[in-house]
C-alpha cells in the first residue's frame, strides 16, 4: 500500500507492506539510520521518534498508520547549519552518553517531555524517561542534561 | 520481529468499522493504539487476516460532562485521560491509574477503549473503572448497548463484545467528593503491576478493583461489603484475597500475590481515609 508521510519536513511516498513497522520504514526504506532498534518489544525506547510532535516507540507503530502524518527523527533536530538542538547541546555538555546507542531515543523522548512540561524537577525527569533504557551511563548525566535543557528552553 | 501478513483498512466512521468487522468475522481485528495488539502480532500470538484501523475516528476522542457521569470516547489516548481536568477532579483514581500505564511514549498511543477491550487482568485501567462502577457503551449492527464494567470481562483476554461490535464510550460516574487511592506494586518503573488496587470510598459508595488477581479484572465484593458495613482499613484489607484466583508466574507466586493484595488494599484504604 502507498504511504505518504513527511519525515523531518521532507515529503516521502513509498509502496510498503501493511505489516512493515515504522522503525523499519524509517531505517530501511527512507534510509535514516539514526533511529535505533534495541529491544523490538516496546520496552527500551531506542526507537523513539515524534509522530505529529509526540514521542512514540516506532517499533510499535505500523508504517501504514502514519500515512498523512508528520514524523521527526533525530536527524531532524539540528539546524541546517549544523547547530545542535538545545537538548543535543546539553547531552554534549553534560557527557550524557557513553556508547551512544540509547541516545537518539533518549534525546527524542526528552524533547517531547520538555515540550509537555514547562518546569520539571529531577524526579519528573526520571519518571518522564522511564520508557528509555540506558545500559552505560547510570542515567545521572542524562537527567542533568535534560534539566539543563529544560531551563534553557524556558 | 515482523507480524504475519494481513490486509489493512482504515475506517472513518463507527459504521464502517462495524461493517468491516461484520464482513470478516473472527479473521478481523480492530487496531486502536496498537500497544497491546502489535506486540502480540509481532510474537505471532495474534495473526489477524484483516486489521481495521480506527485511529482516524476523531469523533471518539473526547471527555465530556454528561450530568451524572463523564463520557469518555473509546479512542481517547492515555495521555489525554491522565491530564484531563474533568477526570482529575471527578474520577481521580482513573487519572492516576492511567498515569501509571507504561511510559509517556506508550501513553501517547494507547487508548482507554483498547485497554478495556483487550480484557487483560494485568491492566491498570479496568481496576479504576471497576472501583468507580463505570459502564461501557458498545455499538454493533443492532445499535447500541450499555454494559456494567464488571459484566464486560468474561474470561482471560475475553470480553462480552461480539465479533461485529466495538466499544465506543466509557461512562464514568462523577464522584468529586469521594476519597480514592491507586496502588501498584512492580519492580521497575515502567512495568506492569505484579498486583494493583484501585479504591474509591464515597457517600454510600465502596469500590475496590484489583489488578492481576484473577483471570479477569477483579472486583472485590468482599472488601466492598465489609466497607459498607463499617469495617476499617485493617479489617477490610484482610479480605482482599477472598474470591481471587491469582496466577503464579515468574514475578510472583499465588500466595505472594494474595499477600500483596491484602497489603495494597489496606494501604489504599488508609490513604482513602478509612
Ligand atoms: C511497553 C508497554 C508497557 C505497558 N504498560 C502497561 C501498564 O503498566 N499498565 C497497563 O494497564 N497497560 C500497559 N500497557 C498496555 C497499554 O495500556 C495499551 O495501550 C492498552 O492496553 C491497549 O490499548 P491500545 O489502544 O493500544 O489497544 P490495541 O492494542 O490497539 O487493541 C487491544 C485490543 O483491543 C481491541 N480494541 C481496541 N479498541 C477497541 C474498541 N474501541 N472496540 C473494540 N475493540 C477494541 C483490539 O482489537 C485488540 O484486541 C503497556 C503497553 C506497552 C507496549
Ligand atoms: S526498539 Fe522500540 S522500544 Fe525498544
Ligand atoms: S549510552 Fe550506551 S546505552 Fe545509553
Amino acid at each position: 500500500m502507498e504511504v505518504s508521510v513527511k519525515i523531518n519536513g521532507a515529503a516521502q511516498s513509498h509502496d510498503v507492506e501493511p505489516r512493515m513497522l515504522l522503525v523499519q520504514y524509517i531505517r530501511e526504506v527512507v534510509g535514516l539510520t539514526g533511529t535505533n532498534i534495541g529491544c523490538d518489544t516496546s520496552s527500551c525506547g531506542a526507537c523513539t521518534v515524534h509522530l505529529n510532535g509526540e514521542s512514540v516507540k516506532s517499533c510499535t507503530v505500523l508504517a501504514a498508520q502514519v500515512d498523512g502524518m508528520e514524523v521527526e527523527t533525530i536527524e531532524g533536530l539540528a539546524g541546517d547549519d549544523g547547530s545542535l538542538h538545545p537538548v543535543q547541546q546539553a547531552f554534549h555538555e553534560c557527557h550524557a552518553l557513553q556508547c551512544g546507542y540509547c541516545t537518539p531515543g533518549m534525546v527524542m523522548a526528552s524533547v517531547s517531555l520538555i515540550e509537555e512540561n514547562s518546569s520539571m524537577t529531577e524526579d519528573d525527569v526520571r519518571e518522564g524517561l522511564e520508557g528509555n533504557l540506558c545500559r552505560c551511563t547510570g542515567y545521572h548525566n542524562i537527567v542533568k542534561a535534560v534539566l539543563q535543557a529544560s531551563e534553557v528552553s524556558q | 520481529m515482523i507480524p504475519a501478513n494481513f490486509d489493512y483498512v482504515q475506517v472513518d466512521t463507527v459504521d464502517e468499522a462495524i461493517q468491516a468487522l461484520g464482513e470478516h468475522g473472527d479473521e478481523a481485528k480492530l487496531i486502536a493504539g496498537g500497544h497491546s495488539l502489535l506486540p502480540l502480532m509481532k510474537f505471532r500470538l495474534a495473526t489477524p487476516a484483516y486489521l481495521v484501523d480506527i485511529n482516524r475516528l476523531d469523533d471518539l476522542k473526547y471527555v465530556r460532562d454528561s450530568g451524572d457521569y463523564l463520557a469518555v470516547g473509546a479512542l481517547t489516548r492515555h495521555c489525554d485521560v491522565e491530564k484531563n481536568d474533568l477526570i482529575v477532579s471527578n474520577a481521580g483514581v482513573l487519572a492516576k491509574a492511567t498515569h501509571n500505564v507504561g511510559d509517556p511514549q506508550v501513553r501517547h498511543r494507547g487508548t482507554i477503549g483498547g485497554a478495556i477491550a483487550h480484557g487483560d487482568p494485568a491492566s491498570d485501567i479496568p481496576s479504576a473503572l471497576l472501583a468507580l462502577k463505570a459502564t461501557v457503551v458498545v455499538n454493533g449492527p443492532e445499535g447500541e448497548r450499555e454494559i456494567n464494567i464488571e459484566n464486560f470481562f468474561t474470561g482471560f483476554l475475553e470480553t462480552d463484545l461480539n465479533e461485529d461490535e466495538m466499544l465506543t464510550e466509557i461512562r464514568v460516574p462523577k464522584l468529586p467528593d469521594a476519597k480514592w487511592s491507586f496502588q501498584k506494586f512492580n519492580r521497575r518503573a515502567q512495568d506492569w503491576a505484579i498486583v494493583g488496587a484501585s479504591i474509591v470510598c464515597g457517600e454510600g459508595h465502596a469500590g475496590v478493583g484489583l489488578v492481576n488477581m484473577h483471570s479477569v479484572p477483579f472486583r472485590s465484593e468482599s472488601v466492598e461489603s465489609a466497607l459498607l458495613n463499617g469495617a476499617n482499613a485493617e479489617e477490610a484489607g484482610e479480605l482482599a484475597a477472598e474470591g481471587t484466583e491469582a496466577p503464579s508466574d515468574l514475578n510472583a507466586s499465588r500466595d505472594y500475590r494474595e499477600h500483596l493484595s491484602r497489603v495494597l488494599v489496606r494501604r489504599g484504604l488508609q490513604e482513602a481515609g478509612r
